[in-house]
Order: C-alpha cells, then structure tokens, then sequence
C-alpha cells in the first residue's frame, strides 16, 4: 500500500474497511497495551492511524491558515516549490518561551531552528524543541473532541460549557475552576481575569509539574514578593552553581547561559589576555553542567543546603572547600555569580540572594526583574486547594487547559479521587492523556505550529507564535476555550490575539508593528525592566534530613512527561549514561555495594510509605545516600511511543518532597534488567580520544593536544595527495564549548530523516544517530570527571571506508566530501568494519517509516530516505551546501564563510561546532584549526580527517589542585 | 588430425585392422615394431596412458602448451587493463585519496583472470584438439573394444595407410602374438 | 564378461597396512569393478548409513531453505549483527568453507606435481569436496549483502548508469578469486573424470546410464594421441592450479589484512590463511573418507598409508598455523603499537570472547600434537576425532579473527559485543548440510576414486614387482 502512490487512497479505504482498522476505531478510547519495542505490532499501528489521519481528512496537511501569517524573509506568495520559507514564533516549555524560526515546505513545517533575534534564544535550540515538530505530526495525537470517551463535537462542548457558565451565573461563578499551567501569555491571562472579573466566584488554580516553585517561593522568601533572576554570564568570572543545571533545557534562559558562558571560555581559550571563567558546581547527581566545572563537589541534595549557607560569608565557611570557593567570590566582588538550582529548596534560594547582594554580583552579574508570569502563585498550595474543595465537592464544573493532573499531580493529593466528584470535566491537550482519561469532554488542542498565541521568554520578552499550518486535526488552542467561556466563541484565536496586543498598543501604526513583530518574533521592547531588589532576609541555619535520599528531576530527554510519546527523544540517549527509552534510580557505586544493588538490578524504593518499582543504574559521580530518579515515564496513556515504558517517579512525590525527599528505603525485586544503551565503555582506557589540560599545562606546553609521537607530517605519503582546488569543507568541534546537551544529535535527527530504531534495537547496538555524542568518565569512580565529545562523520581525506566498497557506493566529491550514495549501496557493512571512528549506520532493517501517512510530513524533502540494507551517515549536511553554492551563484558571488551552517551547528547553543571552506584562511573554521589545541582524533592512523576538535581547557582553583 | 577426421575406407568395407593386447609392455613393443615396418597411419587404445606409447606411434604435438600460454596471457592483459581502464577512464572517481591509477591494488585480478583463462583454453584446447566430443568412431564397432577402457590394449592400423592391405597387415599383426586380431569396419 | 556381476570384483578387500596404497592381488580389472561397482550398485543395495547420512543432510538443507527466505524477507538484522561487529557468521563460514576447498586442489594439483603415489585414490573425492565448499562459501557473501538481490553489481559489466565496480577493494579480489577458483576446481574435476565416464559408458549395462556416461565421456577412447594431450593438459592445470590455490585464500586473507582494523591488518595473513585452508581441508577429507572407505569397504584402495600421509600433512600444517599464531602475537607486542597490542590482549582475556581464543589453541595447536605418534596416525578412529577437532579448531579461528577483532577498535566509545541469534546458526548448518548432501549423491553417482589412475598405481606396482624378481 505504501509504495505505489498511485494505490494509495484505494489501499486506504481498503485498509480502513479491514476489520482490524473497525477494532481498532473501537479500541481508541479504552486503555491499550502497546508494545514499541516490537517493531511488528508498532508498524501495524502506524499504518492503522496512518488510514485514520488520511481519511480524517490528511489533505488539510497542505492548507496555509486563513490569516496573514508572516514570512520571516520572504512573502508566501513567492511560495516556491523545493523553496523553503522561514516563519517566526516562539515555543513554550512550562509556560515560558524561546523563540524560533520554522522551515516550512510548501506549508508543511519540516525543521525547527533558533530564532537569532530573540535573546532566549539567539539561534539556538535544544533536543526538545528541535524535536516538537515531530510532535506535530505524531499519529497518537487526539483527533476529535470526544464526550465520556466517545466521538463528539466542539459545537456540543461549547453547548456543554456555556451551560455550565449560564447555571453558575446566579452564584458568581462559584464552582467554576480553571486549571492552568503556568502562564507567561498576556492575552491568555487577560482573558482569565476577563472571566474572573465576571464571575468572581470562580477561581484559577496552577499547577506546574516541573515549574519554577522553589525560585518564586525564595524570591518571596528573601524579598517578600515576587520576583525574576537573570544571570549575565558574559559578565561572570566565578560561578558557583549550588546544584543548578543552568546549561541544561531545566532552566529557563539556559539558552542564552549557554551561548553566554562558552563564549567566555571560548575567548579566554584563544586569546591569552582574557581571563577563563571558573565554574564551581555543587550537586548530587553529574549534570552537563557539572561536566563543564572546572571543580566539581559531590553531595547530596540536601547537603546543598548546608554548602550553600557555609559560603554565605557571615558564618565562616567550614570546609576547605567552602573557604576557597568564598575567597574566590570575594576576590571576584561583582563579577561573580553564585546560583541555586531550579530544585534547591526555596530557602537555598534566599540565601543565594543575599549571597549575592553581599558580594555586590545583585544588579551586575545577577540581574532581577518582576515575574514573568502573569499571576505568581504558589502552584503547590494552588492544586491543594483546588483538590480539597473538589473532594468537598465544591466544584462543579472543572476546565483544565493543557496539563496532566492525574498523572503528575503530588501522589499525596489523590488528585484522581477528587477529580471524580466535579460534575463537569473538560480537559484540553494534545494527547488523549490520563487526566482526559477521566474527563467527561476531551478537547484536542492545538499544537504550537497550529496555533495564535503569545508568551514571554525567561527576560520577559513577548514572542508572538503564529501558526505553520492548520490544525491537523481541528485542535483548538486556551484562548479559543477560554473565548467559549467569555461568551465569544465565535471569536478566533488569531483575532484574540491580535484584539489584545491592539488595546495594548499606544500609536497609530499598529499594522506596521505587528507585521514586524510576527516577521521578527520578538516584540520589541517588551523585555522586563530591571529592578533594584530590597536586601534580602537571610534565612536561618538550613536544616537537612537524615538518612536515604531519593532527588525527583524531569528527565534529561523527555522532561516532565509533556514530552514522552516523542520517539527521537526516547532514543536520544541521556547525556549522562547513554541511556534510552528508560528511566531508573541512579544510584553511586559505594551506595550500591551498601545496599547490595548492581546496573540492571529491579529496585523497590519506598518513600513516606509510598513505594515504586524500577531498575537501578550505578552512575559514577552520583552522590553517596542519594538516589536520582526521573520523571516522564510509565505513562499509561501517553500512546504507542511511550506507553508502559519506565516507572512513574511522581508515584512517590508528595507535595513537601517536591524535589527531594529523606529516608527513603530501598529493596531489591528481581534481576537483569536489560538497558538499551549507545555507549557499553565508559571510560577512554588508556586512549585519548578527549585531550584535556589546565590553563597552566597549556601554557607551559601549547601543543599538549598534539603531541609530538601523535604528529603525522602532511608529506608522510606513498602517493600523491589529492589537491581540493575550489572549496575544502571542514569542520571543528570545540571540546571546551561543548556542554553534551545532545541538541545536535536531534537537529541532525530532524534534518536528515533518521530514523527511530525501537529500544530492541538500540540494545543491539543499531542506533541510527549520525551525530553521537561520546561520553567518558575519567579518574575515580566515585567522583570522576565527566567529558562529552561530539563524533559525526570526520570525512578523512583518506576515507578508509571508501578503500574497501566494492561497489564505489562512497567515494570522495572534488571539495573533499565523503559522499553516501545510498542507491549504489549494496550493503556488504565493509566500510563500517573499516571505519576507524565507527561513525557509519546501517540499515538493517527497514527502519525507516514507509507506513505512516502523518509521519512523511515531517521529513526533509531535500534529504532522501534510506530503505532497508544500505548504509548511511554524516554528510555535512550537503544539502545545505549546495542550496548555498546554488544561491550564491544566483547572486553571481563566492559562498561566502557563515553560508552554510550544518544542522548540528546550527542548534549547538554553545557555537562549539563550525563549519566551513578550509581553502578560504579567514574562515572561522580555518582560523580555528590554525590554534594549537587542535588535533584529529586518531591522527597517528594518518586518515586526514576533515573534523578536528579542540581541546578542552580546564582552569582550577590553585588552592583546591594543591588541597 | 587427419587419422581421426577423415571418413575411412577407400575400400569401402574396412576401417583398419585392431589387434588386442594384455599388457602395456607388449602393445609397446607392438607399436614400435609396426613403425619400424613403416606403417604410418595407426593408432594405440590404452585403459589408461602408457608412458612412450605416443612416441612409438611417431605422434609428437606441443599445441596444448602454446594454447595456454597465449590464453593465460591475455587473460593477465585483460586483467589489467580492465581494472585500469574501469579505474582511469570508464569511472574516475576520488577513492580514500588514492590516485586513479592505483596498479598495485590490481595485481589480484590481473593474476585470476590469467589463471582462468589459461585452464579454460588447456581444457577446451585439449578437447579441440582431440576432436572430442565426436559421438561416432569405427572403433566401437569391435565389440571387444569396451575393455579398451578396463583391462585390454589395442593396437589398429587404419585402412588409410599406403602399405596397408588386409592380408599382409593381418599376417603382420598376428604375428605380434595378440591374444586376437580383428577387423574394423568403417 | 558381465559388467555388473559382483563376481568379477573377487578381490578380497583387506587393508594392506601403511606401505602400501592399494591391496594385493588387484589388477586393471578388478580395481575398475570395485570403483565401477560402487555406482552400478542397485539402488536398495546401497549402505543403509548412506541413506540415513542423506536424510540428515537433506533435512538441514531445508532448515538452510527457511533461514534463507527470513533473511530475504525481514532483512540481514535477523542475524546478530549490528554496529561494530557488522560482520558476522555469514564471513567466518565464507572462510571456512573456502578453506575447507582447498585440499582438494591441493592434493590433486600439488601432489601431483611433487608425484606422491598416494594421492591418487583420494584426489578424486577431494576435488568433488573442493567444488561443494567453495559452492557453500559462495552462497554466503551474497547472503550478507544488504541487498542480496543487487549482488550482480560486484560484477563488472556495461550498464546504462555506467556504474562500475572498484577494483580497489579485497572484496571485488573475492569475486574473481572465488569464482575463477570454483571454475578451475570444476574444470580439473570433470576432465579427470573423462576418461572414467568412458569406462563407465563401457562398463554400463542399462542403455540409459550409458546414455548419460557416454555424453559425458564425449566419446572418448582411450587412443595414445588423446593421453598424450590429455596428459599434458592435465600437467598444465595441475601447474596453474597451484598457485591458483595459494592465491585464493590470500585474497580472502585481504578482507582482512588490508583493513586498518587491529587483530586484522597483519602482514602474516596470507600465508597462515592458506596454510590453515590446507590444514582444515586435510582435516574435512579424513572426516569424509574414514567413514566412506568403511561403508563402500574401500579399505584396500584408500589404505592406512593414505590416512597416515594425510596426518602428517595436518601436523605439518598444523604447526605452521601455530607459528602463525605466535607471530601475530609476538609482532603486535614488538610492534608498540597500542591498538595493535590491546587487539591481542583483548582476544586473549580482557574481550568478551577470550574463551573462544582459548578452545581453539586447543583444538588447533594442542590437540593435534598427539598425531606425533605412530600409534595415534595408524588408530582409525584416532584420526577421526582429531579431524574432527580440528574442523572446529579451524571455525574458531575465523571467529576469533572476524568477530573478536571488530567487538573492540580504535575508540572505546563504539565498542560493543556479538550475540549470533538462531538463524546465525541455522544458515551455518544449512550449508553443512548442502555439502554433505552433494557428497553422499556424489558417491553414490560417480566413481569417487580415479579409476584410471588406479590402473596407473597397478601397473606401477607390477613393474616394480616384476623389477624385484
């Protein structure tokens, strides 16, 4: 059916009026059983909703909305086929934004990219948001509204609702609840209070799973209101991360920390004057960010506390530790920043603010505003009142917009219980999820590429999001919901939207505004002013329990859970252990031997009496008595991907263990678990793969990346090298960037239509990444340091996987290009086994997705799609190399450097991936490899790779390397 | 060949005359004596080869070594050229940095197909040369001769030979004490 | 006389003991009715053991038929192949078999030229074997493809896209060394068996298997002009055939040692590769003959002296290979080189497969010492089992050298481990049972031993016995 187009809406029918399509129809609504990791039933499914989608009506894939969305270089009417056009808008984790640009293909959003004008994000992205286009076309979305379960209409909801509204009228609105996440958009939060305003009566309650508690409750802690932390790395020469992963996607603005922060070490790297920053990191479990500390200090989460309070400078500080980290800030007044974790309870939190008020960073390097969000609320306290009067019965009619409740609400509120005494349940959100489980109206929401909305960023900037395309499936976005309930639902989101920012709008040239704001997805100005904070109150001495500590984290790949059902993120190992399609309970190697528990053991943890079951995985760096666990799986109904996969780490989450939680038990189950993991070696056994030195190594010994036994001199040949006349392309990889946020691993995953494998196969070491991330621990077990190097295609000039193909299936372009040609490709895996880098992915199945109608709109028309038994890997993104070359010649000019960005590069917040023409000595990629710290990896198998890395640099506090 | 390809029996009724033999030794002996007689025309049948016997019915021939030589040496050209020209002319193409003439790398098949060529022409030539296959020969008409092929030797004067005469032949052969004489027919 | 008449071979069939290559008493006759008699055998009078030998094989064949049609159906992941170890079962069996083939030229081609009288009986059975390995090592570089269906693409042939192949790579060497050596084992085979076809054509009672032998002997007559090429071109093969047969399995050694891959790019490969291929041939034709001599009662033509020098030749090949061994190690510690080294070490205990290095020292190396005793070469059953021991000594040194090496390369990051799953091993069998398949309806159809020859060593042995009088 897949193969013939021609076939195709005939096959369909057929397929649709099979009976096991009718069981399937049936079985929509009631809990399935998936099995991702059989390839088998995964494909049936995906053929089965491909039918569904096709005959829902697929052909709307196509439609541009009905309003003027605006192009972000060119007007859509110059809509050319095989032309991409570029789209502003802005995603939302958690409520808050970063703007981005969206490749669309003939109205079809193929690519996310990072919008440079917005300050979140500056041309960057991470894992998640290059992945939420595959969110888009994701077959499990729900597709209808739905009543009790069973295929409804929105005009019947509305019916519903206004009901509901009408019937609380007399009585204020009392009754009526709104649940929301947090909410940074101005409109949204206007519309609520529009409806508060009326009915004031009824109430909005919050509830984040992974939101920003501890920061809004500190700030209220230290300064008894409200208020928004910037950090201004570029400004910072110590930083003491007390347990903040401020590099990874859980921190709001880790963007532009990213970007920030590397360039800092980036410029002290190659310009001797300036001054590296020193990054000390305080946490219990090895974050990136940890992995870029220059000194790393293990300890529980709950020890934090007592470290935090020991650097607050009043106190003296007690251990060695503490006292250098504190002569370090002192000596630093004003140029350093002492940040707490996004998870640190909130008293930690206020003592960094007065830590930094003291050391006069407050107002220079840490930088407050008001709060981005519309109404700062306690969300804990928020949800608990909601539940109690839901069990006292004093709700009637409950609207929860986005969210999943039910499955990530604190296990101590029984959210589930109350829930089911509201008269009225409706639930709007992607997916037909847990909580729509258990609501009378489910409604589909609208993705963002599908959607009007508006959001602020971690600064408070507002991003208008403008839809791609129309709902594929006629999701609805809160503010059309919210429209119903301020009696104008005939009202479009577009026009909410548009009406809001007009009102607010001083002057007469609004269109001119808003075509600019939606051109550039940034409006201007709207950036929070800064804001003198009163001096902080230090709270007292910071207490700690005792005993066995489990620590809650959203996962490194699918965070909170909102995220699970997507497959590139199940496969995108997590930095830290390589670990896909699972979570467990990272526990430290001493830990484990005290309790008796080894990798792949099956654990009960219990906590507070509630217990949950999964498997244990030894993590190197983790703290002693602390477990990690991660959110964001064992979902029951989160659809084929993610489905009975992991355990449920909210099980055992209460409302005061939010984070973390003590005494904690811990009791082996069963045994040999099996993992799915991309990298079996963990540490760089005697090799050096990863070259790392200190400041002061380095100046001793400039060349120490390359030294001289590893050098091979470039006439070291038998024959006559070849000579690349036009353009040399290469590419360098800055080790002392790189953060291993994996969010190249991704971009190269949506640009190139790689395929997902299933965890089956992952374990069998057939993952089809092109980009890996390697990750190796060295020095102690218990405490090591942690590297990540980034290992694409090296495109040897020398290609040793071209020596030995039979068929010339890879051969070398006259600008040095390692070139695939998939449809030559025999598959005979010889230039794999040859490949010293082992950088090439095999088709061994047909992995790619030829049965899902849906899923073909989220590939790369410019990239072809493998089938089964050939062989593939990094082209450099050709692609774009030659959309490039094809543009400037249009223009009748050179490809000038910075024409052509690789998709990996593209998305690395850090900037630690460049690529370029090495012919041109005034490229950015030329100038690099002419600095010392670069080396090839394998240099000595003389392969001439075109990808060379830069070392990484260290820059140690003297006091502690003696210590 | 002309013994064995042309049509016998300008007298019409008679092939040659074969007379049987127990052992190598005295077919050998047998030969040598009816070369010596001056018959010219005539031929050995042996259950396997007899070291000499070739020799002692004044056959010598070195086509089949000629033939393999010029076969294994156009196979090694072809070889070689073949690689050369896929490599140079026919599909250029920068492969792992080597130059396009990459001759050592074409030593392997250069040397194959010398090997194979050479063994197909010793075969084929060999079988030429024989005039094999040949689905009909005189000699199959004595019904004795199928143990030319397990444990008897003959020694057959051909009809086409100038001295040849029925009877003084037969006198002669008889008296080369064969276990029988017999006659051919055509 | 009447051919099929067991009569006729009314020669005792007692084994003369190791100094001689055929049993007393026999003449031209009798040793053309004993190998003649083989075939002419009535159908339900042959061995009981061959039939349930077939059956066996024939059911193995069909396993090979169902692994065959998965593989082409879902794809080379059925087997446990993945990223690094992208080669598998399907190369190590390639190199088996292949080497397994060699024997065959060797005995017939080598040992002709060095004239060893001994060959003689059981050259014939060897070349056969030779043909029905390389037919099982040819099926497998096919199977592993990817895209099996597309294998035609090694071949250099004019296409519309003006593709080629690249002669650079050792796989394009495989294609012509492997197919140009199937061809001339073939080729060597059949000529040899002309003049036998036309005994059997003589000896052929029923008017259809005359049929048949006569095509196939093209009329041949046993005339002294048709020896003396015959003789010649014989000469010839044998001559291109025995660098031929060196050659063969030093391009398979190729695959491997011009890849950069540590634990595979050595210079020692070619000539252990060939010395292995003789010494596992040697060891799969005793395996084949012990029991056939002993069904067809051979003992008489295939003698204790043939199994004797076929020993010694395993144990001289044998410790060839060792000292193969030993240099591959010795060179990867004198080399420095740290890869090269940890290749090694990585075989030998730290890999995950270390216990496979370990069993084939001992099969290959420690075991086949005992052949040092006389005793041990002239026990029968002796022989067997080493034999035996050494087909699997000689497996495993293909595993440890394709599979071991590839689990651990140059960055740690990628390395990984091999499990070979069910269908790994049902193609493996499969194959084993294809080519004992071919080899029972071989011997049951066609005089397994050179009859003509056979004459030869009778007439030989006349001489020298009217000599000694």
């Amino acid at each position: 059916m897949k193969h013939d187009k021609s076939l195709y809406w005939r096959s369909l029918d057929e397929l649709a009026s099979t009976d096991e399509f009718r069981a399937f129809v049936e079985d929509e609504f009631p809990n399935r059983t998936p099995d991702w990791n059989d390839p088998a039933s995964r494909r049936r499914f995906l053929r089965l909703m491909g039918a569904s989608i096709a005959l829902a009506g697929a052909s709307a894939c196509t439609k541009q909305p009905k309003e003027l969305i605006v192009p972000y270089v060119r007007q859509p009417e110059e809509m050319i086929p095989g032309k991409p056009l570029f789209y502003a808008t802005a995603m939302s984790v958690a409520g808050i934004a970063t703007g981005v640009l969206v490749e669309s293909h003939l109205g079809r959003p193929t690519k996310i990219e990072g919008n440079p004008e917005h300050p979140a994000s500056l041309g960057a992205t991470d894992a998640a948001i290059q992945a939420s286009v595959l969110t888009l076309y994701d077959p499990d979305r729900s597709q209808t509204v739905t009543r009790n379960g069973y295929i409804s209409g929105w005009g019947t909801f509305i019916a519903a609702l206004t009901g509901a509204r009408d019937a609380a009228k007399p009585k204020k609105g009392a009754g009526v609840r709104i649940l929301t996440g947090t909410v940074t958009s101005p409109t949204l939060a206007t519309q609520i209070q529009d409806f508060l305003t009326e009915f004031p009566e009824a109430r909005w309650h919050q509830y984040e799973p992974c939101g920003r508690h501890s920061a809004r409750a500190g700030a209220i802690l230290a300064f008894a209101k409200p208020m928004n932390t910037i950090y201004r790395f570029d400004r910072a020469d110590v930083i003491v991360s007390l347990d903040s992963d401020f590099l990874s996607s859980t921190t709001p603005g880790s963007l532009r920390y990213a970007r920030d922060y590397s360039a800092r070490r980036r410029a002290a790297a190659e310009t001797p004057d300036r001054t590296p920053p020193r990054l000390y990191v305080a946490e219990n479990t090895p974050s990136v960010t940890g992995s870029m500390a220059d000194h790393r200090f293990r300890m529980t989460a709950g020890g934090v506390a007592e470290f935090a309070s020991s650097i607050r400078g009043d106190t003296g500080a007690t251990s060695p530790e503490a006292r250098a980290v504190l002569k370090d800030l002192q000596a630093h007044r004003g140029a350093g920043i002492v940040i707490a974790g996004e998870y640190q309870p909130p008293s930690v939190h206020a003592v960094v603010h007065a830590i930094n008020q003291t050391l006069g960073n407050a107002g220079k390097t840490v930088v407050y505003t008001g709060p981005i969000e519309a109404n700062p609320v306690d969300q804990i306290a928020s949800l608990a009142e909601l539940v109690k009067d839901m069990r006292d019965g004093a709700v009637e009619t409950l609207l929860i917009l986005g969210g999943n409740p039910v499955y990530d609400a604190p296990a101590d509120l029984n959210f589930l219980d109350a829930l089911k005494k509201v008269k009225l349940r409706a639930h709007l959100g992607l997916y037909s999820n847990e909580t729509a489980a258990w609501c009378h109206f489910h409604i589909p929401e609208a993705h963002y590429l599908e959607s009007w909305s508006d959001a602020r960023a971690y600064d408070g900037t507002v991003g208008i999001v403008q839809p791609l395309i129309m709902p594929l499936y006629g999701g609805k976005t809160p503010h059309e919901v919210m429209n119903v309930l301020n009696d104008a639902a005939d009202q479009s989101a577009h026009d909410t939207v548009q009406g809001y920012w007009q009102a607010q709008h001083r002057g007469t040239d609004f269109d001119d505004f808003w075509q600019i704001t939606l051109h550039d997805g940034v409006m201007a100005g709207t950036a929070l002013p800064e804001k003198a904070p009163p001096s902080a109150k230090m709270p007292e001495q910071l207490a700690n329990g005792a005993g066995l500590e489990i620590v809650f984290r959203p996962d490194p790949s699918v965070g909170d859970g909102a995220l699970s059902n997507n497959a590139w993120l199940q496969e995108m190992p997590k930095p830290q252990n390589k670990m896909t399609w699972d979570n467990a309970v990272w526990i430290s190697p001493k830990s484990a031997e005290h309790y008796g528990v080894t990798t792949g053991d099956v654990v009960e943890i219990e906590l507070g009496g509630r217990k949950v079951g999964g498997p244990v995985w030894i993590m190197p760096g983790q703290a002693d008595e602390s477990l990690t666990v991660h959110f964001g799986y064992g979902r029951t109904r989160a659809g084929k991907v993610a489905d009975g996969i992991g355990f449920d780490a909210y099980a055992v989450r209460t409302a005061n263990t939010l984070w973390q939680g003590t005494g904690a038990s811990i009791a082996r189950k069963a045994r040999d678990y099996k993992f799915a993991t991309t990298q079996h070696t963990q540490t760089m056994e005697e090799r050096d793969p990863f070259r790392a030195a200190t400041y002061a190594e380095f100046h001793k010994t400039p060349d120490f990346a390359r030294p001289e036994e590893k050098r091979v001199p470039n006439d070291l040949t038998l024959f006559p090298q070849w000579e690349y006349k036009q353009h040399k392309w290469g590419m360098s990889i800055d080790l002392n960037s790189c953060v291993g946020c994996h969010a190249c691993t991704i971009a190269c995953q949506s640009e190139n239509n790689i395929p997902v494998v299933g965890k089956e196969e992952v374990a069998k070491g057939r993952h089809m990444n092109w980009l890996r991330v390697d990750r190796y621990f060295k020095g102690p077990l218990e405490d090591p340091e942690l590297y990540f190097q980034p290992v694409p295609c090296m495109h040897c000039e020398n290609a040793l996987c071209e020596l030995v193909c039979p068929v010339a299936a890879t051969v070398h372009s006259a600008e040095g290009l390692n070139e695939m040609v998939y449809n030559r490709c025999v598959g005979t895996r010889y230039c794999s086994n040859n490949c010293p880098y082992k950088v090439r992915r095999f088709n061994f199945f047909l992995y790619a997705d030829w049965d899902t109608q849906s899923l073909f709109g989220v590939r790369n028309p410019d990239v072809s799609v493998r089938s089964r038994g050939v062989m593939e890997k990094c082209s450099y993104c050709v692609q774009r190399i030659n959309s490039a070359k094809i543009e400037a010649e249009k223009q009748d000019r050179p490809v000038k450097d910075g024409d052509i960005v690789t998709a990996c590069q593209q998305a690395c917040p850090a900037e630690a991936i460049v690529f370029g023409d090495l012919n041109d000595p005034n490229s950015r990629v030329a100038k690099l490899k002419r600095q010392q710290r670069d080396y090839s990896l394998l240099e000595e198998l003389n392969t001439r790779p075109r990808t060379t890395y830069l070392a990484r640099l260290r820059n140690p506090n003297p006091d502690l390397e003696k210590g | 060949m002309p013994t064995e390809t042309k049509v016998s029996g300008q007298l019409g009724s008679l092939y040659g005359i074969m007379a049987e033999f127990d052992d190598p030794e005295s077919l050998l002996d047998a030969a040598r004596r009816a070369r010596s007689e001056g018959y010219r025309d005539m031929d050995a049948y042996s259950p396997m080869p007899v070291e000499g016997l070739a020799e002692a019915i004044g056959f010598r021939s070195n086509w089949v070594q000629r033939l393999v030589f010029t076969g294994g040496l156009l196979g090694a050209i072809g070889g070689f050229m073949l690689c050369w020209w896929i490599t140079v002319i026919a599909y250029p193409h920068n492969v792992a940095g080597r130059p396009l003439n990459s001759w050592p790398a074409y030593v392997p098949i250069t040397f194959e197909l010398m090997v194979l060529i050479a063994c197909i022409t010793a075969v084929v030539g060999m079988l030429a040369l024989n005039g094999l296959p040949q689905p009909y020969h005189p000699v199959f008409n004595v019904e004795e001769f199928t143990r030319a092929s397990r444990d008897k030797f003959f020694l057959c004067i051909e009809a086409t030979d100038p001295k040849f005469s029925p009877e003084t032949t037969r006198e002669f052969l008889e008296h080369l004490n064969p276990r029988e004489v017999m006659e051919v027919a055509p | 006389m009447k051919p099929e008449d067991q009569e006729s071979t009314s020669v005792a069939t007692l084994d003369p003991g190791p100094d001689k290559v055929i049993g007393p008493g026999h003449d031209y006759g009798t040793v053309t009715d004993e190998i003649g008699g083989v075939v002419f055998r009535p159908f339900l009078k042959t061995p009981p053991q061959m039939f349930i030998g077939f059956a066996c094989a024939f059911l193995l064949v069909n396993l090979l038929m169902i692994a065959v049609t998965w593989l082409f159906v879902r794809g080379v992941g059925v087997w446990g192949i993945a990223i690094p170890v992208a080669w598998g079962f399907a190369i190590v069996n390639f190199v088996w078999w292949i080497g397994i083939g060699h024997a065959g030229t060797l005995i017939s081609a080598i040992l002709l030229l060095l004239k060893q009288d001994w060959r003689t009986s059981i050259n014939r059975f060897s070349e056969a074997m030779t043909l029905f390995a390389v037919a099982c090592a040819g099926m497998f570089p096919i199977l592993h493809l990817g895209r099996p269906w597309l294998a035609y693409w090694l071949l250099p042939y004019p296409n519309t896209m003006w593709l080629w192949p690249q002669p650079r790579s050792p796989l394009i060497w495989d294609v012509f060394a492997v197919s140009t050596y199937a061809t001339v084992s073939f080729i060597f085979w059949f000529t040899g068996l002309i003049p036998d076809f036309a005994t059997m054509r003589d000896k052929a009672g029923n008017p259809v298997a005359q049929k048949i032998f006569g095509m196939l002997a093209m009329g041949w007559r046993n005339s002294a002009r048709h020896w003396a090429r015959y003789q010649k071109a014989y000469l010839l093969l044998a001559g291109l055939s025995t660098p031929l047969v060196v050659s063969v399995h030093s391009v398979v050694s190729f695959d491997f040692a011009v890849a950069i891959l540590p634990g595979w790019h050595t210079t020692i490969f070619p000539p252990y590769f060939v010395a292995g291929a003789i010494y596992s041939g040697f060891a799969m034709v005793l395996t084949l003959a012990i029991p056939v001599r002993r069904w067809y009662h051979l003992e008489d033509l295939i003698t204790m002296r043939h199994i004797e020098c076929m020993s010694k030749v395993m144990l001289g090949t044998g410790l060839i290979v060792a000292y193969g061994y030993a240099m591959e190690a010795f060179m990867a510690w004198y080399s420095g080189g740290q890869y090269e080294r940890y290749a090694f070490v990585n075989r030998m205990w730290a890999g995950g497969y270390w216990w496979t290095y370990w069993i084939l020292i001992l099969c290959n190396i420690v075991i086949p010492q005992l052949l040092w005793s006389r005793r041990v070469r002239m026990s029968v059953p002796a022989v067997f089992v080493i034999a035996l021991v050494v087909n699997v000594g000689m497996w495993l040194e293909r595993f440890v050298i394709v599979v071991t090496s590839l689990t651990r390369d140059f960055v740690p990051s990628s390395w990984g481990m091999y499990y070979p799953t069910v269908w790994d091993w049902s193609t493996y069998l499969g194959t084993i049972g294809v080519f004992l398949a071919l080899m029972f309806l071989f011997i049951r159809g066609l005089p397994a031993i050179s009859i003509f020859e056979m004459r030869e060593v009778v007439h030989e042995g006349e001489a020298t016995h009217a000599h000694g009088d």
